[in-house]
């Protein structure tokens, strides 16, 4: 009996300790103020002057930061064009990835888990050496400007630049759109196609009204997965993007680092929570479907 | 009295051949419009090929495949008016049962009002009426074998294909049907052509039938005609149970019915103890054991008994011109 409470609260006591504690902490810190001290921000919680400490830090917190948040054209276009990157990109990843996908579910048993490997073996580097490796084939006289050169072509400024950080995203998060948009169509019953096919069907019609919408709950597990992540993604544009490449990430990490405004990066950190709830909940719903 | 009208079908000297394994080794069979045609044969024997061959599915390596008379070589199964019945039903999960159905219709343009009253139809004759807002997965295995006999239907194609279409049903609801297909069959005077390993089925429902092995085709007929003249020891074998019997450089085949089960010394009767009784309700087996043979005799149960345990010796006889005289 009380090892069944144990193995019931094991999970309750992990998520306790490591997501609502420094939700809480983060939420606390999104209500503070700054101030030139060490940490840099305002009210402190003192419990040792008792009941009067606890009010005098209640008392200190207010919502001022996220009134700021609205006024301040930077973080609402910071905002913004974080989601438009995100957004751009997980369409490209679709539209590269899907086929990918399709193309491998159609091999072999053994080619199919060549091609599985290849999809994953990028993991096995460091992501950080992978994003650098793109500053070596992107910049001026990089990889791609050297064969541009040999085709006699003009070279492209692409380094710090946005087309760069859709270039980065879409590298690094191809595998997450392959994988669950392969699971959907590798286990797609052949027999599907061949009776479509049979009842009228041209092998293009047999793929838009049976393989494809067969395939929609990868291709949104796909897209979540992608574009979750990516709205809040800090080392690409930190690394590829130019100065004026606005995301979210990065503008968390610049409050917090370089200006030590630590409520406005929290803050900023639970408006993006906040934006994303609406996808993730999506995400999980689209898990359960199809797990039942 | 000859027959005017040409086949349906006609298969020309088919072969197919995967990698190694010749699947279909030289196939000519012709299907006449309105019959109910069985292929009958062991796995591996053809029998599937052939037909996926028809629905173009596959393409024959050599010999050509004519419908009405004309040579479907090119058509891409899209465009042949050859419906399949799938073994694993092959339903559309997707889309409900009233839309599976009418898949076939909305590919050949079909005004909507025409196909749901096509729909409806259909409904009515798989007895699934009011069941067209459900999906295949809330569906029992007998419903959703009857959704997709509407959905091969509902296009009104030359010939049905069915693919062991009985294989995923248990054996009380196979037998209904079966006799519910033949019904079906014969008030929409379609020409079906079903694929089955089990001959019993084949028995049930065929107007004729082939049995194949290996590729080849070993006899055609009514099931009557196969059953009671095989045209070979294979076949005699395959099509219920058979004695071999030798008589000369050949072999003759009679039917276990045939076999006569005395318990005296009978004139030209084999002698041999019983080794196995199976009473069927209807009819009693017999295994008897007789001078280097296993010999199989089936007894109605109508008038007394037989008073008969294992081990006791019996003579068994038949007809001097019982069965057929086969090749080994």
């Amino acid at each position: 009996m009380r090892r069944t409470w144990a193995v019931i609260l094991a999970p309750y006591l992990w998520l306790v300790l490591f997501f609502a504690v420094p939700m809480a902490l983060i939420a606390k810190l999104s209500l503070s103020h700054t101030v030139l001290a060490m940490p840099p921000y305002a009210p402190r919680l003192d419990l040792s002057h008792g009941l009067d400490g606890i009010s005098a830090f209640l008392g200190g917190l207010s919502g001022a930061t996220y009134a700021r948040l609205t006024q301040d054209r930077l973080y609402i276009s910071a905002y913004l064009s974080s989601l438009g990157f995100a957004g751009v990109a997980t369409a490209i990843l679709l539209l590269i990835g899907y086929p990918i996908a399709y193309g491998m579910s159609r091999f072999g048993a053994g080619a199919r888990q060549a091609l599985l490997l290849g999809v994953i073996l990028p993991f096995w580097t460091s992501f950080l050496i992978r994003i650098y490796a793109w500053i070596a084939i992107l910049k001026p006289a990089g990889l791609l400007n050297q064969g541009l050169a040999l085709l006699h072509l003009p070279p492209l400024q692409l380094l710090n630049t946005d087309a760069a950080v859709i270039i980065g995203l879409v590298y690094a998060y191809l595998p997450f759109m392959i994988l669950p948009l392969y699971a959907v169509l590798e286990k797609q019953d052949e027999s599907l196609i061949e009776a479509a096919q049979d009842l009228g069907c041209t092998p293009l019609t047999a793929f838009w009204r049976v393989t494809f919408p067969l395939s929609l709950p990868g291709l949104a597990a796909g897209a979540l997965l992608c574009f979750i992540p990516m709205v809040g993604e800090f080392v690409i544009p930190d690394l590829l993007g130019g100065s004026k490449t606005l995301m979210l990430g990065r503008t968390i990490w610049t409050e917090f680092f370089a200006d030590r405004d630590w409520p406005a990066a929290s803050a900023v950190a639970l408006a993006l929570l906040a934006t994303l709830i609406v996808p993730i909940a999506l995400f999980q719903r689209q898990q359960a479907k199809v797990l039942s | 009295m000859t027959d005017p009208a040409p086949p349906l079908v006609r298969f020309e000297g088919v072969c197919k051949r995967f990698g190694e394994t010749v699947a279909v080794d030289g196939v000519s069979l012709d299907i006449a419009k309105g019959e109910f045609f069985a292929l009958l044969g062991p796995s591996g024997c053809g029998k599937t090929s052939l037909m996926r061959m028809l629905a173009g599915f596959e393409a024959p390596d050599t010999g050509r495949i004519l419908l009405d008379g004309i040579d479907i070589a090119g058509l891409p199964p899209h465009l042949r008016p050859v419906h399949m019945m799938f073994q694993s039903y092959a339903l559309f999960p997707h889309l409900n049962v009233a839309r599976n159905i009418a898949f076939g219709l909305r590919r050949q343009r079909m005004p909507q009002a025409a196909i749901a009253s096509r729909v409806e139809e259909m409904l009515a004759l798989v007895r699934l009426e009011g069941l067209g807002g459900r999906r295949p997965d809330q569906l029992s295995g007998g419903q959703k074998q009857r959704v997709a006999l509407a959905r091969a239907i509902a296009p009104k194609p030359s010939i049905l294909l069915l693919d062991e279409p009985m294989a995923a049903l248990d054996r009380k609801l196979r037998e209904e049907t079966q006799l519910e297909l033949m019904a079906l069959q014969r008030r929409l005077g379609m020409t079906f052509m079903i694929v089955t390993h089990d001959q019993d089925e084949a028995m049930v429902v065929a107007d004729r039938m082939a049995v194949m092995r290996a590729g080849r085709i070993e006899q055609v007929g009514a099931p009557r005609e196969i059953y009671d003249h095989p045209a070979n020891a294979y076949v005699a074998g395959f099509i219920g149970e058979t004695n071999l019997l030798s008589e000369g450089d050949r072999w003759r085949a009679v039917r276990p019915e045939a076999m006569t089960l005395s318990t005296r010394p009978q004139e030209g009767a084999r002698a041999g103890t019983i080794a196995e009784i199976a009473y069927f309700g209807d009819r009693t087996r017999y295994v008897v054991a007789a001078q280097n043979a296993r010999l199989v005799v089936s007894r109605a149960n109508v008038g007394a008994p037989l008073a008969l345990s294992v081990g006791d010796a019996v003579w068994v006889s038949h007809a001097a011109d019982a069965g057929a005289l086969v090749s080994p």
